[in-house]
């Protein structure tokens, strides 16, 4: 369990592959968002008629889709790796995997730049973008089948080779997360293939528009849940040895992701709350699943606090909070992730508020939920990921992370906590007061709400200059752990359990009971509503193109 | 391995051996950040 | 598996929030009728005009009872229409008295598009082949923007109208 392997060149040179594609995803992701800023300020106009919503819809495809799935899959690759390992075999799949959502991505994106596919990431029909816009998602998510199958071998490998033991607390949740990944995206696999592949192609004349939505949805939720997952592991595995303690509990880890798995997906409903063609009942019902998935963050947020507190005590610090006060602030692989985990305080109890059933009308659709996701996603889950890329790349390189280095991350985690707080606490209050998300600047019929509106989007774009600018120091200091920093080793911090700790119960590693579990779920959530709205299904839709000025 | 488990079963169900008063005040002040939260958007709602 | 006894405290008394959460939303939304908008009613998006709630002449506000009014409106990229004056122009302000009660009835003609009177609680998603319906009670007098905050399109932005709530 606690050997752990070293990586082979070829193996490193691969999880780097991974790693070049998420922080290219994030020069060119926040550009687009400093754009978009600018522009819905009413101070800028966008250079050479670009529209502001090819740029929005890279700003979501490139930073939502692209940036978060290459870099999940690397870093859980190199997981893998390093605690259950990589057969030459197994390499050969994940370069398949690599290329093919590479690809995919290029594809989807050349096709948004040249205008052909102002849809935005969800993609809602009866909006029709180019036909390649849509295979290229669809050889992203593909790609990342392959990526899920080959983890999935990898850990049957291990366990085929050690009977009797359980496996190694971040393969099994890279498992969890990977198995939830592939029940949520065949949802949206089927509505891409079945759907607006043939209708896009003039193959099929019509669409089920409220089909395709709910099958977005069904991935939609577990979507920002794969993105959650990795940081998870890093929070529950990984941030324990970078403060110098041990495992909590293996046992309450494993829970708590079990418990993700099995609630993140029959949820998807909780983005339909407003939607005509729904039963209210069923979307209670959802409603209710939903606040079921709170119950594991609740844990993780225990089993944190623990962690530090246990850490802090054991190396001598005695008053109530003195464990706090010894935390490594200094050390960036630390700081990072903190300020994520900070971030999901208000990002986790926003995020209760918009799943509360009719209380989500106030804030449906309005900018409240640009600031919700931008403080779960964009700093919860990137900080994290950040304060992975700190060790990992050069620990890949064969480098290190020199003070100065360092010194430099805790620079780039501040600036992007003063642009984030400034960006999203305006969005949240813009949206609060009615303000949509997703528009291009505009005065509407003017008066007072319209321009109280203005005043918080330039406050987003005094936010999002501050953030540009971290991004460009994130850039600069990933160019430096790839390309210039001094040779060294560079620790794969991987923490370890107690001496003393409990045995997990081996009923934790009953894939069949789980999965069967979560499939009844969604069986449960999803299959009266889904008759009912093919049932009741209205005549479908035609394409529309001229609205996306195609 | 067997003697691991002895200790653990003599130590670890004790919950006097951990002392983790800063985390339980720590996450209930964070469930009260979530109750005033969601009461305060509650009442919003009610007001529109 | 063992759990410390803080972190039991803390399960309980994080499951009995969330617990009373939904029992509140619970209670209004199946006791006091404030479910989401979900009526389940559909309609042929390319003939819109043929439901009675639709046709050209009944679009816009009409008062329906004492301090009880309907609301008809078509949206398309990138307009709600919500019939025409006296005079034929089309309707972009809808004036209702304070505290009276407004069924909003709202359809499209071709994509996806939203529905909200901003700094109100009426928000939905108007999508082709379905009536959105929400009926709510005007608490607040004041001037609110009408917005579609469901992208619909590159003139999206341009998609508004105006309800005014005024003091009789």
């Amino acid at each position: 369990m606690n050997k752990h392997l070293n990586f082979t060149k070829k193996e490193s040179r691969l999880y780097m592959s991974f790693m070049y594609v998420t922080f290219a995803s994030l020069l060119i992701g926040g550009l687009m968002g400093l754009l978009q800023t600018f522009a819905r300020s009413g101070k800028f106009q966008l250079p050479f008629g670009i529209n502001y919503y090819t740029i929005l819809t890279v700003h979501g495809v490139i930073l939502g889709l692209v940036l978060t799935t290459f870099f999940i899959i690397g870093f859980q690759f190199a997981l893998l790796g390093k605690t259950v390992g990589l057969s030459d075999k197994q390499r050969k799949w994940a370069w398949i995997s690599f290329w093919t959502m590479l690809i995919g991505t290029v594809i989807a994106a050349v096709t948004i730049l040249v205008g052909q596919a102002n849809v935005l990431y969800t993609f809602y029909a009866p909006l029709r973008a180019h036909v390649a816009f849509y295979i290229g998602l669809a050889l992203v998510i593909v790609g990342s089948w392959i990526a899920v199958f080959t983890n999935f071998r990898q850990l049957y490998v291990w366990k085929k080779a050690h009977p009797g033991e359980k496996s190694p607390l971040l393969a099994f949740m890279v498992t969890i997360n990977m198995a939830m990944w592939f029940i949520a995206s065949l949802g949206v696999a089927a509505s891409v293939l079945i759907q607006f592949i043939p209708w896009s192609l003039g193959y099929a004349e019509t669409i089920n528009v409220l089909l395709s939505r709910t099958l977005f949805w069904y991935f939609g939720h577990p979507l920002v849940y794969f993105w959650l997952l990795p940081a998870y592991m890093a929070w529950y595995a990984i941030i324990p040895k970078i403060i110098g303690g041990k495992l909590f509990s293996d046992s309450l880890a494993r829970l708590s992701f079990i418990l993700l798995l099995m609630f993140s997906i029959p949820v998807g409903f909780h983005h339909q709350l407003t939607e005509p063609g729904i039963d209210p009942t069923w979307k209670f019902i959802q409603v209710v699943l939903t606040f079921m998935v709170v119950i594991p963050t609740l844990m993780t947020a225990f089993s944190i606090f623990a962690t530090f507190e246990t850490t802090g005590r054991r190396k001598g610090y005695k008053s109530l909070f003195g464990w706090f006060r010894h935390l490594p602030w200094k050390d960036v692989r630390f700081l990072a992730p903190f300020i994520g985990m900070v971030a999901f305080i208000p990002g986790g109890a926003g995020g209760i508020v918009n799943a509360s059933h009719q209380v989500n009308t106030l804030i449906h659709n309005t900018i409240w939920v640009t600031g919700h996701f931008h403080l779960t996603v964009a700093t919860t889950v990137i900080l994290t990921y950040f304060g992975v890329a700190y060790w990992l790349v050069p620990h890949l390189t064969g480098r290190r992370l020199t003070p100065k280095l360092n010194k430099l991350g805790i620079i780039q985690t501040i600036i992007w906590t003063l642009g984030m707080t400034i960006m999203s606490t305006s969005m949240h209050i813009q949206g609060l007061l009615g303000g949509p998300r997703r528009s291009n600047f505009s005065n509407y019929a003017g008066g007072a709400q319209v321009d109280t509106w203005i005043n918080y989007q330039i406050a987003q774009a005094v936010g999002g200059t501050i953030l540009f600018v971290a991004i460009i120091l994130m850039t600069y200091i990933f160019i430096q752990l790839a390309f210039f920093a001094p040779r060294g080793v560079q620790e794969f911090p991987i923490a370890e359990e107690e001496i003393d700790a409990e045995p997990t119960p081996k009923i934790l590693e009953n894939w069949y009971l789980w999965i069967g579990i979560t499939i009844a779920l969604i069986l449960f959530a999803y299959t009266i509503p889904v008759i009912d709205i093919l049932k009741h299904s209205p005549p479908g839709s035609i394409p529309f193109d001229w609205p996306i000025g195609r | 391995m067997a003697k691991d488990k002895l200790r653990h079963q003599t130590t670890k169900n004790d919950d006097t051996s951990i002392d983790l008063k800063g985390t339980f005040i720590s996450v209930m002040l964070l469930g009260i950040f979530i109750l005033v939260l969601w009461f305060g958007i509650y009442a919003l709602f009610l007001s529109r | 598996m063992h759990l410390h006894k803080y972190e039991k405290i803390w399960l309980v008394f994080g499951l009995g929030s969330l617990a009373l959460f939904l029992l509140i939303i619970g209670f209004a939304a199946f006791w006091k009728g404030t479910h989401p908008q979900s009526h389940i009613e559909t309609i042929d998006p390319q003939n819109v005009e043929a439901h009675e709630s639709f046709k050209p002449e009944n679009l816009g506000l009409r008062e329906v009872a004492d301090g009880k009014y309907i609301v008809n409106i078509v949206a398309s990229a990138f307009n709600y229409d919500i019939g025409s004056d006296d005079a034929g122009k089309p309707v972009k302000t809808i004036r209702v008295p304070k505290g009276s009660t407004v069924l909003f009835q709202v359809t499209t003609k071709d994509v996806v598009h939203g529905f909200q009177v901003a700094g109100t609680n009426v928000n939905m998603m108007v999508e082709p082949g379905h009536i959105s319906r929400l009926e709510t009670v005007m608490k607040n007098a004041g001037e609110f923007t009408v917005v579609c905050n469901e992208y619909c399109g590159i003139g999206h932005h341009q998609m508004f109208a105006t309800v005014e709530v005024y003091d009789e």
